[in-house]
Formats: structure tokens, C-alpha cells, sequence
């Protein structure tokens, strides 16, 4: 068994916070199929192990309990791959601006 | 830490009430009507005092800059003599790069001053950020519920990026699966830690923007030796149409010509888990714009101080295609890497300039900054990973969710009217509506809707007939 995560690290807890069957009643079908789901990132307040219910505190200082799901958990957002289909806007709409002599 | 949805939700007013510290029934005036100029004005947040507690902070004062390549490029596809100036009052300049800095200044100084410990948001988009920057610059705590993924785990990448950015500003980010209970996750965390709510909605929210209103007036004048002839605000909750007009008026050009412009997201569902990753825009979309016009008081308070039917002039719609284009030109020919919101009434201006005078003047009111997750490559990314079709073609072929059309051409951008009449007749059946039993619209509601809709006593009493017979 993996060590358990040492308490201080930062990390992440997700919980579910609403049942397919407490979901609001305005909620469409395909969004009232799922839980609620919350994920919170904070200090781990004791160690705990990965897929554990654990306890963090949080950046305004609360206190949150959640399975343990990541450690320092990484921002995967990014750009990507150019996209072909805006490739060459700025090529077409320069030409345009040299076909009215605004560009040389 | 929670209460059930149901118990929270009934305490909701008592909640709301002790975290904004606002007493809205003092300004009630009738079975519909409340005394909405007081609401504001009993703020103390006038113009120079609003203006001076955002310089505290380096809120506002950001730049007007004329975009003279992109004028040149929609005068291509004008008729001679006509292709207003455009310009663009440049709101990524403000700390947290949007003019939600605007907004959240005088909610945060207000919760300072009333000697709240922190302050909560509930928002996916810039507000949050804007919020945890404030909060951080004034000591106060802060904590942002988010709706962020989907149920397969997705995140929207433009959120993603505000989760990361709310985090650098020190604030609690609660991330959601989709869902408009995200409210109630709100309520549990003001209830919990008595913290002020930074409500889009209340009048601190509005009364922050009109000094954005108030600067481009000012500006234009300056750069331009007139007042604008047009002003266009994305178009979203109602917020930012509402405080720019208001703070144009206030600046002496009353005569500006508001337009809102919203993306046309029709067909999507809002509160949906399957559309939420297909929506390809977060927010300055029909989603909010639409139901938000025709019924402001949906909102998180008892009365909305963001009423954007009251100053809107036009309304128009742009496809997600379109907003890209204009997106790529904005970088490619000014050298601007902004949005995504405000190029959505770029793209609408870009349109709205052809069938103006060239020496005309055209205000694109905000930009925001532009980063990872917030850029179209990473929306058109996610989008062609779900199954959207992406392509050149006409804009007309656009269908949300199912097809972005980029424009092959400048002069295929086009705007769609939304029918304001259709607007009015909707705003009212929702006030109709919204009677609780035995109650009648007294003198004092009837000319209360009659400003709600920029119309006439007789107009108003004429459709709420109308509504009343269909549903008699």
C-alpha cells in the first residue's frame, strides 16, 4: 500500500454534494442522470491516503472533508493544436488592407 | 459543513439579506414596482466616489484605442462614404485583466468598510477573479463556487483558467458538475462563514460599470472631438448594458445608441451536462442574454439592479464562427490578443459600422485578457474532441453544438435582430406571472413596467390584457 500523503500537502477532494434523485427541479433530464459533484483543493489537515475520505483547509481557511483524489494537482489547461480553419485569416484579411493601400 | 438543498434554499432570503446587508423591502413601491433610482443612489456611490475608491485599487482608467485597420477592413465591404470609426476601450488593462474589476471593486471596499472577514462569489467566469484580486489587495477572504466539468470529468477550458487565476489571488475556488444548484452551494458557504455576497446583480455590481460608461464618453470626446454615436456591450446577465448606458448618460451623451450583442447559442440548454462542454462560449451568450432581458429578477436578489431592457437600444446576435474570425483579425491586424467576451460586440460592431458615416464613432466597451483555456484554439480543440464540426464556409451555417462556420470573408459577417417588440411582450408575461394570488398592478406598477420596457402606460395595459385572455 501506498504511503499515506503527509499532512500540510496540497491537494484535492472531490465529493458528491447532491444524488441523481435531490437534483433541483427546474435540472433537465440528462444533467438530473448525474450527481453534483465538488472538487476543492486546500492544505491536507492530517495524513491521509490517496482514495480516502480526508479533511483539507482550504484557501480562505475552511475546513472541508472529501476523498483524497489528487496531490498537488496540475492546471491542464491550455491551447492546442493551431487550428487549420484560422490559419489563414490574417494572411486573407492583410491582402485585403494591400488591395486598399493601407498595407504595403 | 452542509444543510440539505431543500432547508438552505427556504432560508434563502434570510441569507441573503444578512450577506449584502441590504433591506430591499424599503424600496418596495407596488405589487411589482420598487423605487429602483433609490436603490442605487442610497449606495453613496456617486460618480467621483465610486471613480475614487476604484483608483484606490488601479481599477478604470484604461485605454481607448482606435482600431483604424479593422475601420478599414469593414469600410472594404461598406458602400462609399459610410464605415464608422470603431474603437475599443481596452478593460483588459484592470488588474485582473476584465472590467469585472469594476464591478467587484465596490462590493469588496463595501464588505471592507462593513468589517465582513472575507466575501463569496458564485461565478465561473472573470467575476471570480476579478473578486479574489480585490479581495486580496483589501485582506478580506475570499471564496468562488465555480461550475466547472461536466460529468465525465471535462473541464471547460476557459473556467479551468479562471480556477487557476482565482487560486493565484489566494481565494477558495469550489469547482461543480453542471447544474444551477450551484446556488445553493453559495448559500451553504455565506451561511457557513458570514462572508459578504459579491452578487453580479446588486447595486455595487451595476454602479462600478457606469464609471466605464462614464470614461468612454469622456474619451471619445477627447480622441474623437464628438460624443459616440453607438456604443456595443456583450451582452450577458444585463450588468454591463445597464452600467455603461447608465454611465454614458451621466456623462452628457445620452444620445449614444446602446446595442447589446450576444452570442446566438439557441438550441443549447443551459443547465444541460451533455451541451455544457458544446457551448464553445462561457458566457456573453443568448443563454443568459435572453432570459435575463425578459426576466431580470431571475437573479440571486429581490431586485435586480442590472435592467437592461430600460437602456438598450438594439439588441443583435453573432454566430460562434463569426466571434472567432473577429478574434484572429483582432490579433492578426492591431496586434491585440483579447477576448473571448468582448469580441463578441467587436464582431457585431465590425457589422453595425458598414451602415454608418465614416465620421462616425463606434465604442467596443471592454476586452478582456486573453491566455490558456481562454483562446479560441482551445475551444475549437475541445469542440472538434466532442464531435463539432468546424469549418470555412457561410456564417449562416452555424448551428451551436453541432457546427462552427468560420467566415471565408469579411463581408459574410453579419448581425441578427432580436425583436425587441417580442422582448417587451415576454418581460411582461413574466411580470404577469410573477403576481402572487389577489394581487393587481396599481397606477404606480403599470408606469413602473411602462419604464421597465421603454414604453407606454397604454402599451404595458395592452399586453398584459393580451396575456391575460390567452391564459385566462
Amino acid at each position: 500500500m501506498a504511503d499515506p500523503v503527509a499532512k500540510d500537502s496540497w491537494v484535492e477532494i472531490r465529493r458528491s454534494v447532491l444524488d441523481p434523485g435531490q437534483r433541483a427541479a427546474q435540472v433537465p433530464a440528462d444533467t438530473r442522470r448525474v450527481p453534483l459533484e465538488m472538487r476543492a483543493k486546500g492544505f491536507l489537515a492530517a495524513p491521509a491516503r490517496l482514495g480516502d475520505e480526508a479533511e483539507i483547509v482550504t484557501a480562505a481557511g475552511r475546513r472541508l472533508r472529501g476523498v483524497l483524489s489528487e496531490v498537488n494537482p496540475a492546471y491542464g489547461h491550455g491551447f492546442g493544436a493551431p487550428i487549420p480553419e484560422l490559419s489563414a485569416i490574417g494572411r486573407e484579411v492583410r491582402a485585403l488592407l494591400r488591395q486598399r493601400g493601407r498595407f504595403k | 459543513m452542509m444543510d440539505g438543498y431543500e432547508k438552505i434554499m427556504a432560508q434563502r432570503a434570510e441569507i441573503m439579506r444578512a450577506s449584502l446587508g441590504l433591506d430591499y423591502g424599503k424600496y418596495r413601491t407596488g405589487v411589482l414596482a420598487f423605487d429602483y433610482e433609490g436603490l442605487l443612489a442610497d449606495t453613496g456611490y456617486d460618480m467621483d466616489t465610486a471613480r475614487a475608491v476604484q483608483r484606490q485599487t488601479g481599477v478604470g482608467d484604461t485605454p481607448l484605442v482606435e482600431l483604424a485597420n479593422i475601420t478599414e477592413l469593414s469600410r472594404a465591404a461598406a458602400a462609399p462614404g459610410k464605415g464608422a470609426r470603431i474603437f475599443l476601450k481596452d478593460e483588459a488593462a484592470n488588474p485582473s485583466g476584465s472590467f469585472k474589476d469594476r464591478r467587484a471593486s465596490l462590493s469588496v471596499h463595501e464588505a471592507q468598510k462593513r468589517g465582513y472577514k472575507g466575501i463569496a462569489a458564485a461565478t465561473s467566469g472573470n467575476y471570480g477573479a476579478a473578486v479574489a484580486s480585490q479581495a486580496a489587495k483589501a485582506g478580506l477572504r475570499c471564496v468562488v463556487v465555480q461550475e466547472a466539468f461536466d460529468s465525465q470529468g471535462i473541464a471547460q477550458p476557459e473556467i479551468a483558467e479562471k480556477t487557476r487565476a482565482c487560486e493565484a489571488y489566494g481565494a477558495e475556488v469550489i469547482r461543480l458538475s453542471v447544474g444551477p444548484e450551484l446556488f445553493y452551494l453559495l448559500l451553504c458557504v455565506l451561511k457557513e462563514t458570514g462572508y459578504f455576497n459579491a452578487s453580479l446583480y446588486s447595486p455595487y455590481s451595476i454602479l462600478g460599470i457606469e464609471t466605464l460608461g462614464y470614461e468612454l464618453a469622456r474619451q471619445v470626446q477627447h480622441q474623437a472631438g464628438r460624443f459616440p454615436d453607438v456604443v456595443i456591450a456583450t451582452h450577458a446577465g444585463g450588468g454591463n448594458v445597464t452600467g455603461t448606458a447608465r454611465g454614458l448618460k451621466k456623462a452628457g451623451a445620452a444620445d449614444a445608441q446602446m446595442i447589446a450583442a450576444s452570442v446566438d447559442l439557441s438550441g443549447l440548454h443551459m443547465a444541460s451536462d451533455h451541451d455544457f462542454n458544446r457551448k464553445s462560449f462561457t458566457t456573453g451568450h443568448t443563454g443568459f442574454s435572453m432570459p435575463f432581458t425578459t426576466w431580470p429578477d431571475r437573479a440571486d436578489v429581490p431586485y435586480n439592479a442590472a435592467r437592461s431592457l430600460r437602456y438598450m437600444d438594439r439588441f443583435v446576435t453573432v454566430t460562434q464562427g463569426e466571434v472567432f474570425y473577429i478574434t484572429e483579425v483582432l490579433a492578426e491586424l492591431e496586434g491585440l490578443q483579447r477576448g473571448p467576451a468582448g469580441n463578441t460586440s467587436l464582431a457585431a460592431a465590425f457589422v453595425v459600422a458598414q451602415a454608418l458615416d465614416e465620421d462616425n464613432v463606434i465604442v467596443v466597451q471592454e476586452t478582456e485578457y486573453t491566455g490558456a483555456g481562454k483562446h479560441p484554439l482551445a475551444q475549437l480543440n475541445l469542440a472538434k474532441a466532442l464531435g463539432i464540426e468546424v469549418r470555412r464556409g457561410d456564417p449562416r451555417d452555424n448551428r451551436p453544438g453541432k457546427r462552427i462556420v468560420i467566415p471565408e470573408h469579411p463581408s459574410q459577417l453579419a448581425v441578427k435582430e432580436v425583436d425587441l417588440d417580442g422582448v417587451r411582450r415576454s418581460y411582461l408575461r413574466h411580470a404577469v406571472e410573477s403576481l402572487a394570488a389577489g394581487d393587481q398592478p396599481s397606477d404606480v406598477d403599470l408606469n413602473f413596467l411602462a419604464e421597465e420596457t421603454r414604453s407606454t402606460r397604454r402599451y404595458v395595459e395592452d399586453i398584459i390584457n393580451e396575456s391575460r385572455r390567452k391564459t385566462g
